[in-house]
């Protein structure tokens, strides 16, 4: 097991993605101004976080690695973990604590799979897609690596506010759907803008010759849509609510197969 | 398989009909599954109390033009996959708690 640094005197960032805010703390003022920057956009006052978790830094040799993530409950509480952080959240009491190196990937990776783990309560999802918001509508741009979630998001217009190249947020309220911007960026390397928009349509991309909008079967489109969400936990209540999410989104959603060749004449389609 | 088997839907699955295909997702590994409308047929019949060959005869030769004979020995070939996968439970006496059942069979 790692040596770890207890924090004495700490100082704290809240980071709200999707509307909740998550205050981490820590006695290492050089890796919260890393916090205050990667994150930049998204911290705000501290005063209403939903949850503390207290960052507990381990020297950078001591806990490195990837491997498989682990999410897991017992009475109550989530244990996550991968060779290069461990974390413990009790829901209940909203706090939990982060044990890392200084590697902000780690700090990253733990945010998505709580947020995960938070949407998974309301019949909302992160999943693999760009996303954007014109005239007032989010779009979503969903595939696997290599797929152009990125390159759709290099071809927006000016017009278009981007809420990321990488990870979508989607949140249910009622019988709606949300998209909001996200830190969580991908080959682009740029934050989404921190807003959030009502979701008009989701696209499965596949790059092909021309441009082309094609129906999809709800079958096809819930087995494209649950391949791309992310599930970390091996917990059947959250397995359930997730796949339940999926079946609910596809009923309200249109969900579309776009085909296009990487130009901006794509943009032409999506309004 | 015995002549007369009783199928019900496991309790550790999530399942919804998707346009003509029934999706299930077994929830221990989320590993995904979709069945066709023949197999749906006998998924949504599987209620443990009818009998297989009832289901068939009922559901499947009735709705899909095909004799008893063949479409048995295809639904027991599907069920007897399925069971495997852990989404069906299989048994040759009338299946009224999944989870007692799931204790004996092991």
């Amino acid at each position: 097991m790692a040596s770890l640094n207890t924090p004495s005197a700490t100082a704290d960032v809240v980071i709200e993605i999707g509307g909740f805010p998550i205050r981490l703390s820590t006695d290492d003022t050089a890796f919260l101004e890393m916090l205050k920057v990667r994150y930049a956009g998204f911290v705000t006052s501290g005063e209403n976080a939903r949850i503390e978790f207290d960052v507990m830094l381990a020297p950078a040799d001591t806990m490195i690695g990837n491997g498989d993530v682990r999410v897991e409950r017992e009475s109550g509480r989530w244990s996550m973990g991968r060779g290069d952080f461990e974390a413990d959240w009790n829901p209940r009491a909203a706090r939990g604590i982060i044990r890392q190196s200084t590697n902000p990937y780690s700090i990253n990776s733990v945010l998505r799979i709580v947020h995960t783990l938070l949407l998974a309560e309301q019949g909302g999802f992160l999943v693999h897609a760009s996303s954007a918001v014109r005239n007032g509508r989010a779009f979503l741009f969903a595939g696997v690596s290599g797929a152009g979630k990125t390159t759709m998001a290099r071809l927006a217009p000016p017009d278009v506010a981007l809420l990321t190249d990488e990870i979508s947020y989607v949140s249910r309220e009622e019988d709606s759907y949300h998209a909001y911007g996200t830190p969580f960026a991908g080959d682009l390397g740029r934050l989404g803008e921190n807003i959030r928009a009502p979701l008009a349509a989701l696209y499965l991309l596949t790059k092909g010759t021309e441009n082309k909008i094609e129906p999809v079967s709800a079958a096809e489109a819930s087995r494209a849509l649950l391949e791309n969400i992310l599930c970390f936990a091996r917990d059947s209540e959250v397995v359930r609510s997730v796949f339940e999410a999926a079946c609910d989104f596809v009923c309200r959603v249109p969900i579309r197969r776009l085909t296009f060749t990487p130009d901006a004449r794509v943009w032409e389609m999506i309004v | 398989m015995s002549e007369k088997c009783y199928v019900a839907r496991s309790t550790k699955i999530a399942a919804r009909m998707m346009g003509d295909e029934m999706m299930i997702m077994l929830a221990p590994d989320s590993t995904l599954f979709t069945l066709n409308e023949v197999a749906s047929a006998i998924f949504n019949a599987a209620d443990g109390t009818t009998p297989l060959e009832v289901i068939v005869r009922e559901r499947v030769c009735a709705e899909f033009d095909v004799e008893l004979e063949v479409a048995l020995k295809d639904a027991q070939q599907v069920v007897k996959e399925l069971a495997g996968h852990g989404v069906l439970l299989v048994s040759d006496e009338p299946i009224t708690k999944p989870r007692a059942f799931a204790q004996v069979a092991r």
